[in-house]
């Protein structure tokens, strides 16, 4: 049970400013390269988090400074756990047209998503679509599991 | 000319070169200039063959995406030339997943862009 215990868990409410996402972002980063994570794990986690946190502020909270957006996190040896809750109306997940169809590749957005489920290994919104779960599980060995176990 | 803050504008021959100064576009703030800067180059400016090259780049953000389609929305309104170079493969990856290397002529190096206007 070695690979489910938490190495690292925080948790911020920060106001609807994406200067504060950036911040907890950085965070959260820096929590992954001191685990020795690799550098496109890292790359992976920064676009996808960066997404949803300005989603979050941006569509959810519509940039209302009186609206918080709640971050948790937890660090486990294989895997990179996050939630992210606005306090917006919420939306449909399956009702974002595939950007990807050809009559809509020129539209200018609706890809944020899409980068999010392809970067991450896990994206689930909860029924009312204004909070989302996301995992990251680790592509590289995590320096714990190159160590011989113990007898 | 007018100033750009976001972007180093050069120029070979007859084709505008373009690179970016931050290497992270992803600030939602900045990406509002950056697309402004690019925008004036059409619309202001009148440049008709654009490059824009990446080497700098190492984040790009979907609604940075957004701004490039719309960027090439109004070059081809104005009878100009769109192209992209020096594209990382972590980046290159996000053009590639939303298919959006389809719609954008992207090329190699500067050199093999500048000899494909």
């Amino acid at each position: 049970m070695k690979n489910d215990r938490c190495l690292w868990e925080a948790e911020w409410v920060i106001p609807s400013e994406l200067a504060e996402g950036s911040r907890v972002l950085e965070e959260i980063l820096e929590q992954l390269a001191n685990h020795e994570w690799g550098t496109h794990d890292i790359y992976s986690v920064r676009l996808a988090l960066d997404e949803a946190i300005v989603n979050a502020i941006k569509h959810g909270n519509r940039h209302d400074e009186s609206k918080q957006v709640r971050i948790a996190c937890k660090l486990r040896p294989r895997e990179l756990w996050v939630e992210i809750a606005d306090e917006g109306p919420g939306f449909d997940p399956t009702a974002v047209p595939d950007c990807t169809c050809e009559e809509n590749l020129e539209v200018p957005s609706g890809r944020g998503l899409m980068l999010m489920r392809c970067f991450m290994s896990r994206v689930e919104y909860n029924q009312r679509g204004n909070s989302v779960v996301m995992e990251k599980q680790r592509a590289e060995k995590a320096p714990d599991d190159a160590k011989p176990s113990q007898p | 000319m007018a100033a750009h803050r976001s972007l180093e504008v050069s120029e070979v021959g007859d084709v505008t070169v373009v690179r970016f100064v931050d290497r992270k576009i992803l600030d939602e703030a900045n990406i509002q200039g950056l697309g402004q800067e690019l925008f004036q180059l059409v619309e202001e400016e009148n440049r008709g063959k654009l490059l824009l090259n990446f080497t700098t780049v190492e984040f790009l953000s979907s609604a940075a995406l957004g701004k490039l389609i719309t960027l090439d929305k109004k070059v081809k309104a104005h009878g100009g030339k769109l192209k992209l170079s020096n594209i990382r493969p972590e980046i290159y990856e996000v053009f590639a997943i939303t298919k959006l290397n389809k719609l954008f002529d992207i090329r190699e190096d500067e050199s093999d862009a500048l000899a494909a206007f």
